[in-house]
């Protein structure tokens, strides 16, 4: 009894009551003031506008679904209704989904997901032994033994176990404990709404948290960011090197901040998204250095962990090296490593099944963490089962071990000799400038973009790399990024395209892209 | 703070350095979040499931959790043409199989035309599969008795709770400008949470529960009132059938509400996740939405209102699916760009859960294959929950000391227990609510896990607990009577 009331109490008490002793007079001249009398004749003002709205809300944009998509679709429906248009379809090269451009899912992993979706299915003959396996440990780990039920708000225990025992196995024996893996609703889930970022931010002011992001981004960061009334700290990676994450460039980001903000955060994407970047070893290690001296809070966004293309890259999880620093480094920097299945060999988007875990949290904030998640209830238990298959895959000796194995070097292959093959038709082009794609599953490419289109795009009030690409959109079908949405040094111009669409097709688009680019440079000579 | 020095220097003492995040340097409000359904007497229950596990001998073999409105977790099966079509969906392949009906295979072929790369796995539009939202919008539309929903208007999401994020638009301002929201009084914990996540102002309206939790216009008066001291009403949310409470709202009550909202400008928030779970007689559904259109000019063409609905409950009870949707009505068009807008940066809800809501709300017409036993499993269920009810409200008053209102729809009892003063004392002895204190001891005692009536709010000096009617028939009167038996040795022990 003692226990569990001091378990109570170390949680929050109870509510009481709202206060009735509230005086009545201020109340009725508010309300008269507040009440418009307006002729019937006329719609009155809605209580819910663009003025009155939240305001942080409004700050918030995410260009991968912003307003170039908006536009593709628009023209998506315009085809539809048979208006002729010099392209019979609109490419989405915009997001990172590669089952919409063609990717099949993995056989074994949906073999699972049926079996636990639909149960008779365990009495088919068609279904192998190992798959069915899979399924009844998952199914005997649910609720009710079924995807239907809520699970335990930071997910099915089992599958929390077999999270932990991928990442050890990942990292070379370097322990996970399935108490600091949380599965969430895609990594962004875990990223922003239910978790770390939340909760780390607070201050007001000059002390107001900030949080460091690379430049250029995925814009869910500075979305985030922007919703939770953060200071955004950008800090630059060096696209003359590669994109690579310099140390120095950290430290004078930081010391900036610290004028204007309470720097707590920072946030690393390796391999880096849209830029595609791996780090290597030595400059892991240095951001690890950096977190401990500044004292920050480290996210590592890690969901392309699978997606490494470039023979001279590897992926080190930031856990691993952390852990290989030291007990100075591993019992002290506070770490959030993200994974998810809508990348690697995947593709699982649709599910939104990810995770997050999470090392040297304060014992009470992880008891934060875990109340904040319990008001959502659960991730999709669907997505935790496609979550568990992806950590815990055929192995050799298993009846679909072959098959599981051939489709995944497939898809991997496939995607780093597109990864080449974009790169080398970008960089044949004049005035286009492609790093290389070391992994995930975009180009990032330099743009030339001359002074006369420049103006015209400041004629239309557009960033010049968004009238590039809405241009590119309207006479090609092809629907990219521009470089703005992400972030890039002043006066340089980007655009992200994926590299997700059927190698053929794919050449076929970078030749497009590669026509356009060459017309509107003569065009806007 | 004294505990986080006095961590600083037990950290030190360990090499230790002090965190990064801690209790003192969190963002506040979510340390103001609580949220009661998973809140601490659950963990506790985790933990002495734990312990008989372990094979500690308990007065109990097993741990009961009726603290959750999770109907599969306690048994319930899921409707198979539900699961056949999203099996179909997950592994096509299956399409050839002969053990799949056709009906099955046509609505899974349908919905896969509808995904990217015709699959699960590709991310959908923000606001959902546009299919999808236009079944929806028909479902609606003959729910409502034809009046039109426009599928533009509704956003699947990610089950409800994640819907009434809608709540994040409207907050705004500071200090005495700062929105207020009018929520019920007992509420789902969702709410409160939200708002103390949002930052917003709670304000709270008691439901009358000598009227059978009805709701009373004239309370909403009394609230809204004393708010606008302190705080910008700008929304009033209402949740029917009712959560703790099981009150199904009349018409007429429906129809004061939405005027009161009409005439005091507050954007309704109308939870309706238990429309499918209505059991007594002389109660009835009616969507908040069809009633404002009935009612006509000014009221059909200027309310804002956003309606929620859920794949969790009903008769489907799939809660791990996450599915859901949200209709507005009568949205500034800017803001439900923005709403849009917001939507997109978590990309989009599961699709899974997306294809299950497709066919709750078109369902096996009566002349598919399927029809003879989907119909047949989903009557059982809701018969099922309908007497389960019943015999929930019946056993409990028959209890001294314990009253309940009749279950007129939803998942659950909210009975109000008497405590004996001296347990009361007790409790405040032991730095707990009453009501927690009892929960407790219920727990401890008997395995069975409700959630105190301090975790939904209750009048003062009041005490009452939430149980869900979930369990099977024969063992959910097991377990009233055993908490009932409970009850009468409780109080005797404090008398």
């Amino acid at each position: 009894m003692q226990r569990a009331a001091a378990l109570v109490r170390r949680g929050c008490g109870p509510r009481t009551p709202s206060s009735w002793g509230r005086s009545q007079s201020s109340a009725a001249a508010e309300a008269s003031a507040v009440l418009k009398v307006r002729p019937e004749r006329s719609r009155r003002e809605r209580i819910l506008t663009l003025e009155s709205m939240n305001p942080q809300v409004k700050a918030v944009e995410y260009a991968v679904r912003g307003p170039i998509v908006l536009k593709a679709g628009e023209i998506e429906l315009e085809l539809q209704r048979g208006i002729k248009k010099p392209f019979t379809e609109v490419i989405r090269a915009n997001i990172g989904d590669a089952q919409a451009m063609g990717q099949q899912p993995i056989t074994f992993l949906r073999q699972v997901m049926a079996l636990c979706t639909y149960p008779n299915l365990l009495d088919s003959p068609s279904f192998p032994e190992d798959a069915k396996k899979r399924a009844r440990r998952i199914l005997q780990a649910c609720g009710g033994n079924s995807l239907g039920s809520y699970s335990a708000s930071q997910g099915v225990n089992c599958i929390r176990e077999d999270v932990a025992a991928y990442i050890t196995r990942r990292d070379g024996g370097v322990p996970a404990d399935p108490d600091n893996i949380y599965l969430t609703t895609g990594a962004s889930d875990g990223i922003s709404v239910r978790t770390i970022l939340k909760i780390l931010v607070s201050g007001g002011g000059k002390s107001r948290t900030g949080v460091m992001i690379p430049i250029p981004q995925y814009p869910l960061y500075s979305a985030v960011i922007s919703e939770l009334d953060a200071i955004q700290v950008n800090y630059y990676l060096d696209e003359e090197n590669c994109w690579a994450l310099n140390v120095n460039e950290l430290r004078r980001a930081v010391q900036e901040a610290k004028d204007h903000c309470d720097p707590k955060v920072l946030c690393i994407i390796n391999p880096g998204n849209p830029t595609g970047q791996v780090q290597s070893r030595k400059c892991i290690e240095d951001v690890i250095h950096f977190a401990w001296e500044e004292k920050l809070f480290l996210l590592a966004d890690e969901v392309y962990q699978d997606n490494v293309y470039s023979p001279d890259c590897r992926f080190h999880s930031f856990k691993k090296v952390l852990y290989e620093m030291g007990p100075e480094y591993s019992s002290n920097v506070e770490l959030a490593s993200f994974h998810s299945t809508s990348k690697g060999y995947m593709g699982e988007c649709g599910y939104r099944g990810g995770y997050m875990e999470v090392i040297n949290l304060h014992p009470e904030i992880k008891g934060q963490l875990v109340k904040l998640l319990s008001v959502r209830l659960c991730p999709p238990v669907s997505g935790q089962a496609a979550m568990d298959i992806v950590v815990n895959p055929p192995v050799a000796g298993e009846e679909s071990f072959e098959q599981f194995s051939r489709e995944k070097e497939s898809v991997l292959g496939n995607l780093a000799k597109k990864a080449k093959l974009t790169e080398d038709l970008f960089n044949q082009v004049p005035g286009i400038h492609c790093n290389p794609l070391q992994g995930a599953m975009y180009a990032f490419p330099r743009i030339f973009i001359p002074a006369k289109a420049v103006e015209a795009a400041q004629a239309h009030q557009m960033a010049p790399d968004m009238f590039y690409c809405m241009k590119l959109l309207e006479e090609t079908g092809i629907c990219v990024v521009p470089g703005s949405g992400f972030g890039q040094r002043e006066g340089t111009y980007h655009f992200r395209m994926t590299i997700l669409p059927p190698v053929e097709k794919l050449k076929t688009v970078l030749q497009k892209v590669k026509d356009f680019h060459i017309n509107f440079l003569e065009k806007y000579a | 703070m004294a505990s986080s020095t006095g961590d600083r220097s037990q950290a030190v003492r360990h090499g230790l350095r002090a965190k990064v995040l801690t209790l003192d340097g969190m963002n506040p409000r979510v340390r103001r979040v609580e949220y009661a359904v998973r809140g601490p007497i659950v963990q506790r229950a985790l933990e002495l499931e734990q312990e008989l596990r372990q094979g500690v001998k308990k007065p109990f073999t097993e741990v009961i959790r009726a603290n959750i409105g999770d109907a599969q977790a306690m048994g319930q099966r899921p409707i198979t043409f539900l699961r056949q079509v999203l099996a179909l969906c997950v592994n096509p392949d299956l399409l050839s199989s002969p053990n799949f009906p056709d009906d099955a295979k046509k609505r899974a072929e349908r919905i896969l035309q509808a995904c990217g790369g015709h699959s699960l796995g590709a991310y959908s539009v923000s606001s959902g599969i546009q299919l999808i939202r236009e079944d929806v919008a028909r479902y609606i539309e003959r729910r409502d008795g034809g009046i039109p929903a426009d599928p533009n208007n509704v956003f699947l999401s990610t089950g409800a709770s994640d819907a009434i994020t809608v709540l994040k638009l409207l907050v705004a301002g500071e200090g005495h400008t700062r929105t207020g929201v009018l929520i019920p009084i007992p509420q789902y914990p969702l709410y409160s949470a939200t708002l103390a996540e949002l930052g917003a102002v709670q304000v709270d309206y008691y439901l009358d529960e000598e009227r059978a939790w009805a709701l009373d216009v004239a309370e909403l008066h009394r609230a809204l009132g004393q708010a606008r001291d302190h705080c910008r009403p700008r929304a009033l949310c209402v949740i029917n059938p009712g959560n703790p409470t099981g009150q199904v709202q009349t018409r007429e009550c429906i129809e004061a509400v939405i005027r009161f909202a009409f005439e005091e400008r507050l954007f309704l928030l109308a939870d309706e996740v238990y429309q499918d779970n209505v059991y007594a007689a002389g109660s009835q559904f009616h969507s908040f939405k069809k009633v404002l259109m009935e009612m006509g000019p000014p009221y059909a063409g200027q309310q804002e209102l956003a309606s929620f609905h859920s794949t969790s409950k009903g008769y489907m009870g799939e809660c791990g699916f996450r599915g859901g949707y949200v209709e507005v009505v009568n949205m500034d068009a800017a803001v439900q760009q923005q709403m849009l807008k917001l939507m997109s940066v978590r990309l989009c809800p599961p699709v899974p859960g997306q294809a299950l809501l497709d066919l709750v709300v078109s369902p096996p017409a009566p002349t598919d294959p399927s029809f003879a036993q989907f119909q047949a499993e989903k009557q059982a269920v809701l018969a099922e929950l309908a007497a389960k009810a019943k015999l929930t409200e019946q056993v409990f008053n028959e209890a001294p000391g314990i009253s309940c209102n009749p279950v007129q729809g939803a998942m659950y009892s909210f009975p109000r227990v008497q405590l004996p003063p001296r347990a009361v004392e007790r409790a405040q002895e032991l730095g707990l609510a009453p009501d927690m204190f009892f929960c407790l001891r219920l727990l401890e005692e008997t395995g069975i896990c409700v959630v105190p009536g301090s975790g939904f709010g209750q009048r003062e000096g009041t005490y009452h607990f939430r149980m869900t009617i979930l369990p099977p028939l024969e063992k959910l009167r097991l377990l009233l009577e055993k908490l009932s038996r409970f009850h009468a040795k409780f109080t005797l022990e404090y008398s």
